[in-house]
């Protein structure tokens, strides 16, 4: 079934026609949530009462818009938030470990990459849980020994970082590793030759040439932070981030505003994933 | 030097171990702990499986535990065989700009968060939803029909959610195939389902592992999908797992079943590798 062997025609179109259908399931859900944005309904469904924008920019009851409501706003934020520290940090540690992993050969090298590879096969919420578990252990010991309490320990943006880097960071080292595998090291070696220490020469050299790989990292981890849910819910505390906050509406019973939330998430994730898109065409 | 090789050595280690000590390793063993710890009184425990005993007791546990792994499986397998031919047809039969533009298109929904995806399932299936509509606009339906809140809900929503985690490392091994070998194997007299099960599939296979891992994984997992689409009695493992910890405050019953999970997932992944002869380095690296 490749282009230069002759097949039926019948198959052929059927084929194609199963590939399309595909792609209308695939685009089926997300239309919808757009298209219902605009609906001048209190509910997001049928039937089409008119176009409207109040879901964006109403600043009056029952439609207040998303620019207006400060819950949502609010969530924006902590997600935002939570998402700068969470691939800030994977990047970091994914680089460090790229950079291990690849230039030293030592004991238990193999047993360390397997366990680094672990938390992709770990389900979210048991990692959410395990982390929530032993961040009491601790607190509670703390408060035992010296009768200080650790507010950072307790179910909060501190946990839920810890508990989002804890698997991302996974997946930065992976996109680093690829890329530095590809590196061809005697031009490292060309700039000590030349005089260059070390430092300054993986700093001029390397680093330049993983610049798309750690860009691309950060997209990555940014949006998959922004995105989690799992990992997250266990170890939420007062400040829900947008996917939480989103959920705890949902269950309540649904607006248009939350349609408009997702168009513009869906417009936001969308251009971010252009953005690594065109960098990695120049890379 | 050698000081200097040293120390970079342990700079670059340290970020690896403290990050697989402190948030993976020491939580998961601090987790077993607390499973294994039964409350006699108030904070006082000893060490006991009872936690366990009662998950092996409680036929609700029971049943909801094999339900959800076999749903997954069910889940898995879906994906796959509705994943298989697209992969195949973007890797092998779509050229240049089409192809590009394909893959984009399938990875474009997965840039959206799940609750999105599933918020949007809801839209539609729900009793004033789309399809309902629809039904009745065409009138095989005299009434709202309400298609949420059932287990066909649950899978739509499971497979729709993990399809990019199929496509994707499908798409990449089938493009690795090179044309000439199904051309050779038409040449040696095979037919479509011979070179298919015979070239196509073995060569896919490391795609397909990989793949299924992560949809199961991802399907085991998941608690969002299974509680939107499902609804409150949707029976899903990871669902008791949130009540335990975050409704009952049974901390030490939550952990057990944790691991009961862990176990599960683990189990089934190490047996998908085992089985096809793969390695995690392979699949996952």
């Amino acid at each position: 079934m490749i282009p230069s062997i002759p097949q039926p025609r019948a198959l052929r179109l059927a084929y194609s026609a199963y590939v399309l259908l595909f792609f209308l399931y695939l685009a089926l859900p997300l239309t919808v949530v757009a298209v219902f944005a605009f609906n001048d309904s209190q509910f997001p469904s049928l039937p089409w009462q008119g176009f409207t924008l109040d879901w964006f920019f109403g600043d009056s009851r029952p439609k207040i818009g998303v620019f207006h409501e400060r819950g949502i706003l609010r969530a924006i934020g902590t997600s935002l938030f939570v998402a700068v520290f969470v691939s800030a940090l994977s990047v970091a540690v994914g680089t460090t470990n790229a950079f291990l992993f690849n230039r030293y050969d030592f004991r238990g090298k193999g047993l360390l990459y397997i366990l680094m590879l672990l938390p992709l096969v770990i389900p979210g919420i048991v990692l959410g849980i395990s982390i929530l578990v032993f961040s009491s252990t601790v607190a509670n010991g703390v408060w035992d020994a010296a009768k200080v309490d650790i507010q950072a320990l307790r179910p909060g943006l501190v946990l839920v970082i810890l508990g989002q880097f804890s698997f991302i960071a996974t997946i930065a080292t992976l996109v680093i590793s690829a890329r530095l595998q590809k590196f061809d090291r005697t031009l490292e070696e060309a700039a000590l030759n030349l005089g260059a220490d070390r430092l300054t020469a993986v700093r001029t050299i390397t680093i330049p040439f993983l610049a798309p790989a750690m860009i691309g990292a950060l997209v990555v981890a940014f949006l998959m932070s922004f995105e989690n849910f799992n990992t997250t819910l266990m170890l939420v505390g007062s400040d829900a981030p947008l996917t939480i906050a989103m959920f705890d509406r949902l269950k309540e019973g649904s607006t248009p505003l939350l349609n408009a939330v997702s168009l513009l998430l869906m417009l936001g994730s969308s251009l971010l994933a252009l953005l690594v898109i065109v960098f990695q065409r120049r890379g | 030097m050698r000081a200097g090789v040293r120390l970079g050595f342990i700079l670059l280690l340290a970020p690896l171990v403290l990050w697989l000590a402190l948030l993976i390793v020491i939580p998961h063993i601090d987790m077993f702990l607390v499973s294994i710890r039964e409350r006699v009184g108030v904070r006082q425990y000893q060490t006991s499986f009872a936690n366990y005993l009662t998950f092996f007791q409680e036929p609700l546990y029971i049943w909801t535990f094999i339900r959800t792994a076999v749903m997954s499986v069910l889940a898995t397998v879906i994906t796959l065989l509705i994943a298989f031919p697209v992969s195949y047809y973007i890797a092998k039969i779509a050229k240049g700009r089409l192809q590009q533009v394909l893959f984009m298109l399938c990875l474009i929904p997965f840039y959206v968060s799940e609750l999105v995806r599933t918020f949007g399932w809801m839209i539609l299936l729900r009793e004033t939803g789309i399809f309902s509509n629809l039904l009745q606009w065409a009138g095989l339906a005299d009434q709202p029909v309400e298609m949420l809140y059932n287990d066909a809900a649950i899978m739509i929503g499971l497979v729709y959610t993990s399809m990019l985690f199929m496509v994707v490392p499908l798409t990449t091994t089938l493009e690795s195939l090179d044309d000439s070998v199904i051309e050779a194997g038409y040449d040696l007299g095979g037919n479509g389902l011979s070179v298919l099960r015979e070239i196509v599939i073995p060569h896919a296979a490391p795609g397909i592992v990989s793949g299924s891992i992560v949809v199961f994984m991802l399907s085991l997992g998941n608690y969002l999908t299974p509680i939107m689409l499902g609804g409150k009695d949707s029976l899903w493992f990871t669902e008791m797992i949130y009540n335990q910890f975050i409704v009952r405050f049974n901390w030490e019953l939550g952990a057990a079943f944790g691991f009961m999970l862990l176990f599960l997932s683990s189990v089934i992944v190490w047996g998908m590798l085992k089985l096809t002869g793969q390695t995690l380095e392979k699949t996952m690296g």
